[in-house]
């Protein structure tokens, strides 16, 4: 266990450090890139540009001002935005719990609601639940998440008038249930791509779980249908479900961020587009190492939490 | 001695069998017919219709579906949504296609390149590739379409630079399990040079999941334009886009919610076609899948 902890660690810092070449070169190669706020501003000559270029170690050759800046970075300073001075750490610090408690809570119904879809496609295989289900999963997955926001937003708030149509909060409200009334429609909308992946992936390793020797023996045991499908089944068809949700986890970030949008919640997304609307360029470009960060850190959990449940795989 | 005799034969052809499995796929056939359905549309519409997209009627503001010649209504500035919504279609579905086109092209290469040779080359490619994959795409491509002030030719370009990875990962994989075969094995005692053992003898090999790859590149690219035009920093007005014309749709919803689900209509059965057709594909050219 401790040789594939260590060389699945070493795989992801040798991957993050590809990772933070690669978001620093996409940025820096970028014509415009850090200079373009200053460049747009009223009366600037190609003399002023040249001396902050300077200043700010521009016109370095690009290794020495990669290495520079991931010096930084790894220290722990990401610079200061444009907009406000403030550290772009700390500002992703205050934006990052509202994206995390987003995504979890769309990959809590996710999990749920896909885990019921996939077994139940699973074990009536090739019924009319299975094909209408297959059928909406791919719908699913074609509908642009902002849009499916969109008519939530037209249905649920402005129609039905149900739930609030954007926000985190109501002002001067502050109680658990205010969050969650305004939480529900937002995780929902994110949760729908998620429900579809969740419950194709989920049938498919079902399937490969029902032909297993061990579920012939239960059930040649005399246990129940039902309960071999909880206790021996469900389990195991789980485990690679784990690994799943760490390779879903840019797609969901990536929802986060459009899903965020439509329903103004202050998380990382919202964030990420009031700075590129300002040209922000340290928090543009901590945001997308935050979120590569998060999407790596994620899948090696994941691995390792899968190599813990299940010791057919530590043991390859 | 002819050149064929000393060749084995390569895998045989599968085209004519997968065809006809393809055509008994009654999703793909649907999906076939959307993508008909709207590509005639987008192509032919503009034409039937009385109003150029560009037509300012400022009397007509916000009329709803269905008021005189307008059949989908209009927006804001009185311009007519049938009419944008076909110009509209062809700049996403164009779009779409060249980033087909080009995500293909850089994923064959980079995919045949690391599969054949192995090795450092391989470490080091399908590391870029792992690399890429763990940005979110759509904040990679909010970052390159704020920096690059795009243009359609641009926008599809960027989109290509995030949607290559997928066809690498398969032409990798495909291309490593074939390489030790006969007919490859037969081609590098002939001497033949490794340019020509993969693009000639590999890659026409792999051909049945780059083409299913390619297809659902097309439903991810249309999705994604619409994504990042949605939010600003796509194609720019006029020029409409599917994505666009939803651009400011959000601050109307209460007042004219057909400017939010017209567009997302059309997006929602793009996408969904050229999935189907990725789908059929994918089980007419997957003989393991067959028995579904």
């Amino acid at each position: 266990m401790l040789r594939y902890l260590l060389s699945r660690l070493g795989q992801s810092a040798i991957l993050l450090l590809i990772v933070s070449c690669v978001g620093f070169c996409v940025l820096s190669l970028a014509p415009g890139g850090p200079l373009s706020q200053f460049a747009l501003s009223p009366g600037m000559t190609q003399e002023q540009l040249t001396r902050i270029a300077d200043q700010m170690g521009l016109n370095r050759p690009l290794p020495v001002q990669y290495m520079d800046w991931l010096s930084h970075l790894l220290r722990g300073d990401w610079g200061v935005s444009y907009r406000d001075g403030q550290p772009v750490l700390a500002i992703i610090q205050r934006h990052l719990f509202a994206t995390l408690l987003l995504m979890g809570t769309s990959t809590a119904i996710a999990i749920v609601l896909g885990s019921a879809i996939g077994i139940a496609s699973a074990v009536r295989r090739g019924g009319i639940f299975d094909h209408t289900m297959t059928v909406m999963s791919m719908v699913a997955l074609s509908i642009p998440t902002f849009w499916f926001g969109l008519v939530a937003i037209y249905v649920f708030s402005l129609n039905l008038g149900w739930l609030p149509s954007g926000g985190m909060y109501a002002v001067g409200n502050g109680s658990l249930a205010d969050y969650l009334h305004h939480l529900i429609m937002p995780a929902l909308v994110l949760a729908l791509v998620d429900v579809a992946i969740w419950s194709r992936y989920m049938r498919t390793s079902t399937l490969n779980v029902v032909h297993q020797d061990f579920v012939r023996t239960a059930r040649a045991k005399g246990l129940t249908r039902r309960r071999v499908l909880m206790k021996h089944i469900l389990g195991n068809s789980l485990v690679p479900m784990i690994t799943l949700a760490g390779l879903q986890l840019p797609v969901i970030l990536g929802g986060a961020l459009v899903t965020e949008t439509v329903f103004t919640w202050p998380g990382m997304g919202r964030l990420f587009l009031d700075s590129l609307g300002y040209s922000d360029y340290p928090v543009v470009m901590g945001l997308l190492m935050a979120s590569a960060l998060l999407v790596v850190v994620g899948s090696l959990a994941a691995d390792l939490i899968v190599a813990l449940i299940d010791p057919r795989i530590r043991l390859n | 001695m002819t050149l064929s005799a000393t060749v084995p034969a390569r895998r045989r052809r599968t085209a004519p069998r997968a065809l006809r499995r393809f055509f008994g796929h009654k999703l793909a056939l649907l999906g076939l017919g959307i993508v008909l359905f709207l590509t005639i549309a987008c192509v032919v519409g503009p034409y039937l219709l009385p109003y150029d997209e560009l037509y300012i009627d400022l009397r007509a503001r916000f009329a709803p579906p269905g008021t005189g010649a307008h059949i989908l209504g209009t927006d804001p500035l009185g311009r007519d949504i049938a009419a944008r919504l076909f110009q509209a279609g062809q700049v996403s579905m164009a779009i779409g296609f060249a980033v087909m086109i080009i995500a293909t092209a850089l994923g064959s290469v980079i995919g045949v390149l690391s599969g054949y040779y192995g090795g450092y080359v391989a470490a080091i490619l399908m590391r870029i590739v792992d690399a890429f994959l763990s940005f979110p795409s759509v904040f990679l491509l909010l970052a390159l379409a704020a920096f690059l002030k795009p243009g359609p030719a641009m926008i599809a370009l960027i989109i290509a630079a995030t949607s290559w990875m997928e066809v690498a990962r398969i032409v990798e994989a495909e291309v490593k399990s074939l390489k030790n075969r006969d007919f490859v094995q037969a081609a590098q005692m002939l001497g033949l040079s490794g340019r020509w053992i993969m693009f000639r003898e590999l890659l026409p090999n792999a051909i049945g999941p780059i083409i299913v790859a390619a297809t659902l590149i097309v439903a991810r690219a249309i999705l994604l334009e619409a994504y990042i035009s949605f939010l600003g920093y796509g194609i720019q007005p006029p020029v409409p886009s599917w994505g666009n014309m939803l651009n400011g749709a959000q601050q109307y919803l209460g007042q004219a919610p057909w400017l939010a689900i017209v567009p997302g209509i059309a997006i929602t059965l793009a996408v969904t076609g050229f999935n189907f057709i990725g789908d059929g594909l994918r089980d007419a050219f997957d003989s393991r899948s067959g028995g579904r």
